[in-house]
């Protein structure tokens, strides 16, 4: 099983993988990071490891498994 | 006093046992010549994008230990505080020049130039079109974000025709400001430029094709053919004035139908 680990403590907020991700399982997270920003959260599911969220992520902050 | 032949004790005495189908294997992560620091540019921005594939080019062609880049002027002028390579600094604009210093003096180097479009279209055109006309053999990556990012979004050459920015509040009016400069189509007409690439960071695919222009660009120089360029369309969502996702649709919509995407001029 696939999965991605996003550095939320990273996180801008610019979410470019929520748009990119073809299953759609990354949301915006309810909590504020130290930033003050709102990060992007895995949600868990049949993530595919295709890594085109980790591909368009302009801080190179996830992490693929597969 | 210990005897020699006493192995000493450890915690996990135990072998833990492995279950094959949890082993996970990390396709992807950060690329090992990319510092693992967080990077200043805003969010969205096509910077730390450019800069990732930059590291994974030279990475893959295992060219770190050779390779010298030059840092602009601009939003990307801490670059070498990202990189783990030899990285120097450039006054405004004169980038190509001190590019063309180290190749000269350090034939067997890789060297490699990196510009927004405040440094090299505007204040380092004549470096870079006589650079180019001398077919030094180095390498230019050239962010166009359209505007000048690190002094407050003022209007750059690159500027699309009625596009807001703080310097032209009601759009780039043409009569007024000039038309924008289409860097990579002057040069074609350059017999020094040999390898000539326009490419964009707004979606993923793009972003991997972005990829192959940079390492088409590096093997380029690498087989000593000459001056390469490879112009990136990115993103400035802060002086775009609108939000990350939206400033990739504009790529896509607007600014890729003025500057086409594709290779300009191939060897």
């Amino acid at each position: 099983m696939a999965k991605i680990k996003i550095d939320e403590i990273r996180c801008k907020g610019c979410y470019l993988c929520i748009t990119s991700c073809p299953q759609g399982l990354i949301k915006v997270s309810d909590r504020l990071n130290i930033k003050g920003t709102k990060p992007a959260r895995f949600k868990g599911g049949k993530c595919t490891g295709c890594s085109m969220c980790a591909i368009i992520c302009p801080d190179c902050i996830i992490q693929v498994y597969r | 006093m210990r005897k020699s032949n006493q192995k000493p004790v450890t915690r996990n005495q135990k072998k833990k046992k492995i279950n094959k189908s949890q082993v996970e294997n990390l396709i992807f992560s950060r690329p090992r010549s990319m510092r693992d620091v967080e990077m200043h540019y805003c969010a969205g921005c096509g910077h730390g994008l450019v800069h990732r594939l930059i590291c994974e080019t030279i990475d893959e062609l295992g060219i770190r230990e050779r390779t010298i880049g030059v840092a602009p002027v601009g939003c990307a002028v801490i670059a070498y505080d990202y990189w783990d390579f030899d990285v120097t600094e450039a006054a405004h604009g004169r980038t190509p020049a001190v590019a063309t210093g180290i190749k000269r003096v350090r034939p067997e180097s890789i060297v490699f130039s990196y510009q927004g479009d405040g440094d090299l279209a505007a204040i380092g055109t004549a470096e870079i079109i006589h650079t180019a006309n001398r077919g030094e053999n180095i390498t230019v990556i050239f962010v166009n974000n359209g505007v000048y990012g690190m002094t407050g979004g003022q209007m750059a050459p690159t500027t699309l025709a009625g596009q807001v920015t703080d310097t032209t509040v009601e759009g780039r009016n043409l009569k007024r400001d000039g038309y924008p400069l289409k860097i990579l189509e002057m040069m074609a007409v350059l017999p020094g430029a040999k390898y000539l690439e326009r490419t964009s960071v707004h979606s993923p695919q793009e972003v991997l094709r972005t990829k192959r222009a940079i390492k088409k660009a590096f093997q380029t120089q690498i087989d000593n053919r000459g001056f390469s360029m490879v112009e990136v369309l990115a993103m400035c969502p802060t002086y775009w004035g609108m939000s990350p996702i939206k400033s990739a649709d504009r790529i896509k919509n607007e600014v890729s139908t003025f500057y086409p995407i594709g290779v300009v001029k191939s060897y």
